[in-house]
């Protein structure tokens, strides 16, 4: 009975801070808002319903209009679903990459892990944008397209992390034992590795998030992201650009939507409960 | 004023991780005399460490010196500032650490480094403080006086830096010096050599001491006095011949027979079970380093070893660090491939390579690790942890396993409730019997154990041993011990192999080694481990000629 107490308050005892919580609270709010964008979104998003252009805020148009007289809060909204949603699926396609590349390369060592590294490297050195515009401007741009380019261009560095946290696990004398036993390579890397590195990797996880969140932001500023008459927030700042000077709450709002999502993100990350931070190395 | 140094009713503080104030040391009260050496003798937590560093004024960090009173001459050290004491630090009272290795800084020069209290107090010029440390280097017994000071730390053996640790400490003229466990990181044949040369040193300058350390016979060498500690509270305290002699203190007593176990009585194995050879190994070489031209690696550490162990015995195998003891338990259980050579389990050769091995073959070889913190996987709790082999090696299902698990936690003397907690919640004993039934859950006929004991203190290792051998009576286990320390193989093995530079120098009973007629470099070793007696150093007669030979100095 006790036993059970005891794994029971294992379980639920993650504290957060006041600030991780308020972090947390923005992050869930935005991932609500790209679930529920079609939803919670006043008008069509390609629908111009004012023929005032950059307009200010008014108890109709909550953030105003854009620079063709369409309602701001719907697109911001809708904008949600793309830079939060790509943003994630491009994450989570390099975490897991990255991650069980870097694991498997710690775990075989050798040439393996030699061929693997070089390759990673080579990856590494192509600029980052560089790399998105040669990407785009070959295939064309598409949701598909754009979450495989982000992906690919982090996975390299989810790769060096995770390879880095792995040997010194691989190290330990349990992944020796588990050897001796004559444990295979999936078993070392599933149980005994991956359980230790969680906790850095999650951090990892979230501040290529952010990374990401700014490249997509960045290309589609460029004009190489999401295509209209769709448009993620990057480029909802691009197209607004030019209402910066009428003091246009068009251009302001996207903005501060990039950034309370990465702000967020980040003190999440820095004001993680112990629990989590300290599972792992 | 009497005594050089006082301490009354001290008390230290330290804040847990959680915020709660517990008392680690609790109402010490002791003297030392001008010119004695006081030993702190415990166990690990005992206290004895933050006891000796309260002496500097100096406690780590999340402690805090509480209460009491310690005075060293004419100063309170509780009650000085940082900066008092550090004027203190270095001219009145020297410290001596453990790792010498990890005390000095591989990018200055060691003259440099021991000159450095000399310079910061501004004692002597800096020609008089180099004369005087090729005295010290002198007096320590080091070679090339003159010139190893020139040298840099990672261009002297082990021994040297100790000592050299020690001129560092003594450069300042202390009245104190403090040893936290000098000896403890070396060999034993290197050991004698520190041991003598700090006894030369302090008996000569009159320089008061405290010595650290849970050895007692080496603190029989060295300590006029000792004080036995237990949970931050003195146990028992008397002159060294009387605690040693006639403990009156049960905990005292326990520690003392811990020291030097009984020799193994050996099992009764029939006489035809003792013929056909468990394991057998014939002309093992191995190595790391990648490969050379002639086809050996580049580090050959084991070489031509040859071993036998008959079902049911124990086979020890004992060295000094780097002798290849623990590559030989490596290659054997296949971890590291052997490159040439044959091994033989129940007559069937194995594979040199444990991903070449079949299940059944590595089910029947465990190994257990020296460290049980790095052998359990943190973020697996007690039962995960025992379930695995298992799965792996017997397929069970879950039912089963519950109750073998249980069965398993019975049978290394834990309670059942332990296999939900995780690694980090056990203490160093406990770790090390979860290490060991994690070893039996595969029903192994082999088991090596690499310096199995070797972490833990001298109570919990003797507790440990009477485990394995019960164990053994029980299942009909045998064992590989590999260690570095004599006594605790006597204890255990019916059979001990003396290794040396990678090779086997010889093979004989427990009872029969280190006698006459068995290999110089046995005897060696045998005489160097300290025995519970005050005059064994002073009267220790060592051949010359084979310390030259085998030490490494």
């Amino acid at each position: 009975m006790t036993t059970d107490a005891l794994t029971a308050s294992r379980r639920i005892s993650y504290r957060f801070n006041k600030v991780g919580l308020v972090s947390l609270a923005v992050i869930l709010a935005w991932a609500l808002v790209a679930i529920f964008a079609p939803l919670l979104a006043p008008f069509p998003i390609g629908k111009i319903v004012n023929f005032e252009f950059f307009a200010p805020m008014s108890a109709k148009f909550w953030m105003g209009t854009d620079y063709l007289g369409r309602d701001m809060l719907s697109r911001v909204l809708l904008g949600a679903r793309y830079t939060v949603g790509t943003s994630l699926a491009a994450v989570t396609f390099a975490c897991f990459m990255g991650v069980a590349l870097g694991m498997t390369a710690a775990v075989l060592g050798g040439w393996i892990d030699t061929v693997m590294s070089r390759l990673m490297d080579a990856l590494i050195s192509i600029p980052s944008k560089l790399f998105g515009l040669v990407v785009v401007a070959g295939l064309g741009s598409s949701i598909p397209v754009l979450i495989l380019t982000l992906g690919v261009i982090y996975t390299p560095g989810c790769y060096r992390f995770a390879r880095a946290l792995a040997v010194n696990i691989n190290a330990m004398d349990y992944v020796t034992v588990a050897r001796a036993r004559g444990e295979g390579l999936g078993y070392l890397i599933r149980a005994e590795i991956l359980p230790n590195i969680t906790g850095p990797v999650l951090a990892d996880f979230g501040l290529r998030f952010v990374f990401i969140v700014l490249l997509l932001s960045g290309l589609s500023f460029l004009g190489l992201g999401v295509q209209p008459p769709y448009a993620d927030w990057g480029a909802l700042v691009r197209e607004n650009l030019g209402g910066l000077p009428l003091a246009a709450p068009a251009v302001i709002f996207p903005s501060l939507a990039i950034a309370t999502l990465t702000i967020s993100v980040n003190l999440l990350i820095d004001n993680l409960p112990r629990k989590i931070r300290d599972q792992g190395v | 004023m009497a005594n050089l140094v006082e301490v009354r009713n001290l008390k230290v503080e330290a804040v847990t991780d959680a915020g709660r104030v517990v008392t680690i040391i609790d109402d010490v009260s002791f003297d030392i005399a001008d010119g004695e050496i006081v030993a702190l003798i415990g166990e690990s937590g005992s206290g004895k460490t933050t006891i000796a560093l309260t002496l500097m004024g100096y406690a780590r960090p999340g402690c805090r010196i509480s209460d009491g009173s310690v005075r060293l001459g004419d100063h309170d050290m509780a009650r000085l500032g940082e900066s008092e004491c550090a004027r203190i630090r270095g001219v009145e009272v020297a410290y001596i650490p453990q790792s010498a290795a990890a005390a000095f800084n591989p990018a200055h020069t060691i003259m440099d480094q021991v000159i450095e209290v000399a310079r910061i107090h501004r004692l002597m010029p800096l020609k008089d403080a180099r004369a005087k440390a090729v005295e010290l280097f002198k007096a320590l017994a080091l070679p090339h006086p003159e010139t190893i000071g020139d040298r840099y730390p990672h261009q002297v053996s082990g021994g040297q830096l100790q000592r050299l640790a020690a001129a560092m400490a003594l450069i300042g003229d202390p009245k104190l010096v403090i040893f936290d466990e000098p000896t403890t990181a070396l060999d034993v044949t290197t050991q004698i050599e520190v041991l003598r040369a700090f006894k030369s040193v302090m008996q000569g300058k009159k320089i008061a001491g405290v010595y650290v350390s849970h050895d007692l016979a080496v603190v029989a060498q060295m300590a006029d006095r000792i004080i036995v500690l237990k949970s931050g509270k003195i146990q028992e305290a008397g002159a060294t011949e009387q605690i040693i002699k006639r403990p009156i203190h049960p905990y005292t007593k326990a520690l003392i027979s811990a020291v030097e176990p009984a020799l193994f009585a050996g099992l009764d194995a029939k006489e035809e079970e003792a013929k056909a050879a468990l394991i057998e190994v014939n002309n093992l070489y191995a190595g790391y380093g990648g490969f050379l031209d002639n086809g050996l690696p580049r580090f050959l550490t084991v070489k031509h070893v040859d071993l036998r162990v008959p079902a049911g015995h124990n086979l020890g195998i004992i060295g000094e660090s780097g002798c290849g003891k623990s590559t030989l338990a490596r290659a054997i259980a296949g971890l590291l491939p052997a490159v040439t050579g044959n091994i033989l389990l129940e007559g069937k050769a194995l594979a040199p390579d444990a991903r070449h091995r079949n299940r059944e073959q590595l089910r029947k070889v465990q190994i257990v690790f020296q460290s049980a913190d790095t052998a359990l996987n943190p973020a697996k709790s007690v039962s995960e942890i025992l379930e695995r082999p298992l799965v792996f090696y017997h397929g069970m299902a879950r039912k089963d396993r519950i109750k073998r698990v249980d069965e398993l936690l019975d049978m290394v003397q834990l309670p059942r409730g332990l296999g939900n907690r995780r690694p980090s919640e056990l203490s160093g004993g406990q770790k090390q019997r979860v290490n060991f039934a994690r070893a039996l859950a595969a029903d192994p006929k082999l088991i090596l154990c690499d310096e199995i004991t070797s972490a833990l203190d001298t109570v919990v290792a003797a507790a440990i041993i009477d485990l394995l051998k019960e164990l053994q009576r029980e299942l009909g286990l045998s064992y590989i011990f590999i260690s570095h320390d004599l006594s605790t193989v006597r204890a255990i093995c019916d059979d001990v192999a003396v290794m040396y530079a990678g090779e086997k120098v010889e093979q004989t009973s427990p009872d029969r080694i280190g006698q006459a007629g068995g290999h110089p470099y046995s005897r060696l070793l045998f005489d160097s481990v300290p025995k519970l007696d005050t005059g064994w150093l002073d009267s220790l007669k060592q051949d010359a000629a084979l310390i030259e030979a085998y030490a490494v100095r």
